[in-house]
């Protein structure tokens, strides 16, 4: 036999009585959406940024590479998208966009299609998601409202700047990916 | 070494242990602060945990379709019986890649199956790649905490080791210092290895994806730049829906660390062009858990770690006090059904206080378990050895209450004990507590003196 | 307050009757003053827990016929522990031929304090104590019988013991840093976990000191039996109560 069937059939061999699968009712949030979500990137150690704060940005910093996948700031790479994924190691910034974000958590859906390769917002020193106000929503029920039966063979919901506090719980930015998170709100 | 004798042990330096005490009620604190910040709170419990009751009462048709929707999806599937069958699987996978090193992010269900001692014993080199889990492997140690894997460990003890084995700076340690040290060690890792591993947080049976969790963003680093991802999973970790993730990413971080997400929420799906993309499904004792009727609650479990944050005993005798893979209240009732003679002290390693059933996310009923389990193992006296039944009849008959009072009903339970034991002069209760004075009379005396 | 004057079975747990008889004293006046016909089965024996809670559940099915053979016949049967009330409800074998009076006699049992609240619906009592009071939560009552809210939990808070002292003139209520954390008595896991039960205890009792508790309360002697053992050999200033001892000291 082989293990998926040892496995499958030892299930079988279990009495267990039936148990519903409950429907999940709405959960919204008490506070105005916008400004919950601003709070939230905030305490995830994000920032958040106007369209014009984040061109003044821009021109003041140096990012020698920079990819923007972003429709609204579509001229802004330096260099190409590499068909090897190696090559994006020195990746200073990365600027994306992002399908909608969620107001209690800061969470931001990006997929496939957003990301070009799947490492752009984890390799990039620094990481910018630009994001319309249209496109936030109160709770995670309805950010995977929004997702629906999407097929993309990736998706990720991005939170802030990688970090850890693995060394006495203290809180640091930046262990493996992007050492900062900057959100454009337009 | 039994459980009160590694406790014993790790309160002797009581710094350490009121540190370790205090920084684990940080954590368990930032929990029930943000869970109160969440009005529909018990709510999303009860609502996780009768999702997961759904799954387990249907474990085999959810596999079946995670297993048919995954395939679909270009997703290769494995299924392991048992921990040596997953690492040989694992194994097989990185010949045919001709791979000799590989990343790993956090997967409690590798260390379970001893995949690392495996791995390297046939030449590989194996990279943890979450900072507290690198730490603890450049130390040959294990996890003590399955989310907060380096908790036992001060700065001083991190910056020594990073300074032998990395080349920081003698005595530096600061901890962003520290952090930048291994992220530069650890991007020449990822950027190396063809092969990465990850654990699974869930596997969503409609859409044959599953969701892996981290704040570093190591699982996604190393499995972007490698050609082939090889996802470790227990069997136990489906959900139904894909909307099921809305409660459950909303209960998972909120309870382990206190925040509200974490930082990356990673879905897959199918591999990326040109990539492959395994999935094992492992068993290792599952499915005897599930046919536990009392103890397969336990199977509910999503691994926040914050029964061991909420739990006073685990707080002040750290995770290694406990001998098995997954540590404190929830280890103490997993173990047991693993080997329960090696692990018959863990679930009397608790005064029952129930502080891990209101904490946990799923609801499970951790602390009956505990007590289920006692009755379990004084059944199984004989095979588990004398030692023990001793072991806990002193406990009995040598607190005080049994000790004077009860005596003659308890002697009646276990008449196989001597009564040197029972009598024994030297009372573990005396050693730094008095005994209550001895009153003149009983109530039942004074009762019958003044109102009978 | 109940009509026709219930009858009420007071249910004194052997460590009380042994070691402690003015708590079953302090209970059965309290009760009285509170309008109550209360009386006490003589033979009442330990009622199991400590084997239970060390894995014999199966062997007090003798503790547990025996208490169900006293107890049956009153309304209700109130005990000044929590512990051993959560032992009789929810941990005891059932014992064939007294299905009918076991499952009758489950939700006849109390906790002092919850029946005061509860049964009696008292809403305050008034008297007189002047004095700075800290609460010990006992986990079995808190977690077990639901006594108070736990700290664990999104839920309102509520404390059943906190409602019937806090208007005592005079009493002033300590706020711990940690409100319901365990003593670490545990029953059997105050010997053979000696080490930790002591370190937990020692614990508890210095957040206690932190904030200049005057005197410990609690609704469970074992707990206060085992802190109030390590403060002692400690030469720590504190005294310790039973809530059912102050309640009864505050009315008279
Ligand atoms: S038992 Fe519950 S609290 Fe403990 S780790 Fe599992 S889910 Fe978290």
């Amino acid at each position: 036999m082989s293990s998926r069937e040892a496995i499958l059939s030892a299930i079988r061999g279990i009495k267990l009585e039936p148990k519903p699968l409950p429907e999940i009712p709405e959960f919204g949030i008490q506070g105005e959406i916008e400004a919950t979500f601003v709070q939230s990137i905030l305490g995830n150690k994000g920032e958040v940024l106007s369209q014009a704060e984040f061109e003044t940005w821009l021109t003041a910093s140096n990012h020698p590479k920079l990819i923007s996948r972003s429709t609204h700031f579509s001229d802004l790479s330096t260099i190409s998208l590499p068909e090897d994924p190696h090559q994006l190691n020195d990746l200073d910034l990365a600027i994306l966009d992002g399908q909608f974000g969620v107001a209690e958590n800061g969470a931001i859906w990006l997929e496939d299609a957003d990301l070009g390769l799947r490492v752009v917002p984890f390799i990039a020193e620094h990481l910018v998601i630009v994001l319309n106000k249209k496109n936030l929503v109160a709770t995670m029920h309805q950010g995977y409202e929004r997702i629906g039966s999407a097929t993309s063979g990736f998706g990720v919901f991005i939170a802030g700047p990688s970090k850890t506090a693995d060394i006495e719980q203290s809180l640091v930015v930046g262990a493996h990916g992007a050492k900062s998170l900057r959100v454009v709100l337009i | 070494m039994s459980h009160p004798e590694n406790a014993s042990e790790f309160l002797k330096d009581q710094a350490q242990a009121k540190w370790h005490d205090e920084t684990l009620w940080f954590v368990r604190d930032k929990r029930d602060r943000i869970s109160k910040t969440i009005p529909e709170w018990e709510d999303l419990r009860n609502l996780a945990s009768q999702i997961k009751d759904n799954v387990l009462a249907n474990l085999g048709p959810y596999l079946e379709q995670f297993e048919e929707n995954a395939k679909k999806n270009g997703v290769q599937i494995h299924w392991a019986k048992d921990g040596e069958e997953h690492n040989r699987i694992v194994l097989d996978i990185l010949k045919r890649h001709d791979c000799q090193a590989i990343v790993k992010s956090k997967s409690i269900l590798t260390e379970e199956c001893h995949l690392n001692p495996f791995l390297e014993k046939n030449g590989i080199d194996v990279v943890d790649t979450d900072l507290g889990e690198r730490i603890v492997q450049l130390l040959h140690q294990p996890p003590s905490h399955i989310v907060l894997p380096a908790i036992h460990l001060k700065k001083g003890e991190i910056s020594e080791l990073f300074h032998e084995k990395l080349h920081t700076e003698k005595g530096n340690e600061d901890p962003a210092y520290l952090t930048q040290a291994a992220r530069l060690h650890l991007r020449e890792k990822f950027l190396g290895a063809k092969v990465a591993l990850t654990g699974v947080n869930f596997g969503i049976a409609e859409t044959g994806e599953f969701v892996v969790c981290t704040n570093e963003g190591n699982a996604d680093m190393g499995v972007h730049l490698a050609d082939v991802h090889v996802a470790c999973m227990g069997i136990e970790k489906i959900l139904p829906r894909r909307k099921d993730l809305g409660i459950f990413l909303r209960l998972l971080a909120r309870s382990a660390t206190g925040q509200p997400v974490t930082n990356y929420n990673s879905h897959f799906r199918s591999p990326a062009p040109g990539r492959e993309l395994h999935i094992i499904l492992v068993d290792n004792g599952r499915t005897a858990q599930l046919a536990r009727e009392k103890f397969k609650n336990s199977l509910k479990c999503i691994r926040c770690g914050a029964c061991m944050n909420t739990c006073p005993i685990y707080r002040r005798s750290g995770g290694f006090s406990y001998g098995s893979t997954v540590p404190g209240p929830i280890g103490s009732i997993l173990s047991p059904g693993l080997d329960m003679k090696k692990h018959s002290t863990l679930p009397f390693a608790s005064t029952l206080c129930g502080s891990c059933s209101d904490v946990c996310p799923v609801k499970i009923n951790i602390h009956e378990q505990l007590y289920e389990w006692r009755q379990e193992i004084t059944k199984a006296h004989g095979e588990l050895g004398k030692g023990l039944s001793m072991w806990i009849a002193a406990g009995i008959f040598k607190s005080p209450l049994a000790y004077k009072i009860s005596g003659s009903l308890m002697r009646k339970a276990l008449k196989t004990l001597p009564d040197s034991l029972i009598y024994h002069p030297m009372n573990a209760w005396g050693k730094s507590r008095d005994l209550p004075e001895a009153p003149k009379e009983s109530f039942q005396q004074w009762y019958q003196k003044n109102r009978s | 307050m109940i009509s026709d004057s219930p009858k009420i079975g007071l249910f004194i747990p052997c460590y009380v009757d042994q070691f402690y008889p003015q708590v079953g004293v302090a209970s059965l006046e309290l009760l009285e003053k509170l309008g109550c016909k209360v009386s006490y089965p003589m033979g009442q024996t330990c009622c199991g827990q400590p084997l239970a809670n060390s894995g014999y559940e199966r062997d007090t099915a003798g503790a547990t016929r025996h208490f169900i053979e006293l107890f049956k016949d009153f309304d209700y049967v109130v005990a000044p522990s929590g512990s051993c009330v959560l032992h009789v409800k929810e941990h005891v074998p059932a014992i064939p031929g007294l299905e009918n009076e076991q499952a009758k006699l489950h939700h006849k049992v109390f906790e002092l304090t919850e029946f005061i609240t509860d049964v009696l619906k008292v809403e305050k009592i008034e008297g007189k104590f002047p004095h700075r009071v800290g609460f010990h939560s006992s986990c079995h009552g808190q977690r077990g019988l639901r006594l108070s809210s736990s700290s664990e939990l999104n839920q309102n808070p509520f404390n059943k013991a906190k409602k019937l002292l806090e208007n005592l003139e005079g009493l002033e209520w300590v706020e711990l840093s940690r409100t319901d954390e365990c003593c670490g008595f545990g029953g059997t896991f105050s010997v053979t976990e000696e080490a930790l039960s002591v370190r937990m205890g020692k614990d508890r009792l210095e957040d206690h000191a932190q904030h200049q508790t005057e005197i410990l309360t609690g609704g469970d002697m074992s707990c206060i039996m085992h802190l109030q053992g390590i403060a002692t050999r400690n030469k720590q200033p504190l005294k310790f109560l039973h809530i059912a001892e102050i309640l009864n000291q505050a009315i008279s």
